[in-house]
């Protein structure tokens, strides 16, 4: 298995303290992929930056797994309203006068 | 550089104690963090000035200097040598901070001066991090935005050559991966986020793909019909006018709009409304020949 976009779940798991139980409980939700192969847990490297933002959710603000849950789909409805008023705004546009 | 109330940052007065400092901190840390607030520039630069005041506040020695130093920080410097030469030594103290996001950025040049380049990252440990995102903003004329070209741009002092794909949207945010800041103890660079912004044409109106816009019609075309040339961002386009045609009728024409973002040779609709030009400064014969008309 190619392992270069991959990123060890042990690994990981020392660099930033936490236990690998609360990456396996993301992966349970939903939240996050993981791939395996005889010897280890991988991380996809594209998915690193929401991981590293549950982790901060999880260690800074102590919330838990499904508070994070909660709080992952409330951020996703923001950025979809985020495009949406984008849309609207470039829709709006059709209706500002011709200089 | 201007000065910097920390103590108004955290809704406090110079009065307040460590768990004052700690409670006001968590508090906005958390209303203002980047993860909470998504594509929010306000909130993530009041997250950083509150960083940098709980970095000031909660450490005894550094509030003591900024106390004392505060409006002046010219001083500063002068008064940290003084209290070196006295071997003075600061108690420690259990201080908390949030790491934000890898968006964090870094702190003011009102705290650099006051207390020194990277004093606010004395607890980096060796753990590797990625690199903190960057979020660029690049502007943009329409009939740019209608035509794939490359554009350099120059983020933090280096030189990035991009692609801009034909048919990119007002808002429209793209990823450069590994072009953010460096990762800190060899973790990967950070990525560079890059939001479009498409200024107005001034008689080109763009809705998705489609084009809109108006185009002038004497009379005579409009009764008659013919064909008429119109220039929409710098193309040449040949219209047949059809006989009779009203005021405010707007014609599709099929496959001469914008093009469709990262599909080569799609293209949207051009829609054009027509404004029919009455005649002005008439002679008497053309009065003569209306008025002939009217009459039949």
């Amino acid at each position: 298995m190619n392992t270069a976009n991959l990123i060890s779940v042990d690994e990981f798991c020392v660099c930033h303290g936490i236990d690998q139980t609360f990456i396996h409980a993301l992966q349970q939700i939903g939240l996050i992929e993981l791939t395996r192969d005889e010897t280890s847990v991988y991380i996809y490297g594209d998915e690193l930056p929401q991981l590293e933002k549950f982790v901060r959710l999880y260690a800074e603000f102590n919330i838990n797994v499904e508070g994070i849950e909660t709080v992952a789909l409330l951020l996703e409805r923001i950025t979809s309203l985020q495009d949406e008023i984008i849309a609207l705004k470039n829709r709006l546009r059709l209706y500002e006068d011709i200089e | 550089m201007t000065f910097i109330d920390y103590y108004k940052i955290l809704g406090l007065d110079k009065t307040a104690t460590p768990k004052d400092i700690k409670d006001a901190y968590r508090k906005l840390a958390k209303q203002y963090h980047p993860d909470l607030n998504p594509n929010d520039k306000e909130a993530q630069r009041k997250f950083q000035q509150i960083n940098e005041a709980n970095e000031v506040l909660s450490d005894p020695e550094k509030r003591k200097k900024y106390d004392l130093y505060g409006k002046d920080w010219e001083h500063a410097e002068a008064f940290e040598q003084a209290r070196q030469r006295q071997q003075q030594q600061g108690a420690g103290s259990q201080r908390s901070r949030y790491s934000g996001s890898a968006s964090e950025g870094d702190f003011s040049d009102f705290f650099e001066a006051m207390f020194g380049a990277g004093a606010g990252r004395e607890r980096r440990s060796q753990v590797r991090f990625r690199g903190e995102d960057y979020h660029a903003e690049l502007q943009l004329q329409l009939i740019d935005a209608a035509q794939t070209h490359k554009q350099t741009l120059t983020v933090n002092g280096k030189n990035i050559r991009i692609t801009i794909p034909a048919g990119i949207e007002n808002g429209q945010v793209i990823k450069i991966a590994g072009h953010g800041g460096p990762g800190v103890n060899g973790g990967p660079n950070g990525d560079l986020y890059i939001t479009f912004s498409i200024a107005n044409h001034p008689t080109v109106k763009r809705l998705d793909n489609n084009l809109y816009t108006t185009v002038d019609l004497d009379l005579y075309t409009a009764v008659l019909g013919g064909e008429i040339i119109i220039n929409v961002l710098n193309e040449k386009i040949k219209v047949k006018v059809k006989p009779e045609t009203q005021n405010g009728t707007v014609v599709k024409l099929k496959g001469k709009g914008f093009p469709v973002y990262k599909q080569e040779g799609r293209f949207g609709d051009l829609f054009v409304t027509y404004a029919i030009r009455i005649p002005t400064n008439l002679t008497d014969r053309q009065k003569a020949l209306f008025t002939e008309l009217s009459k039949m």
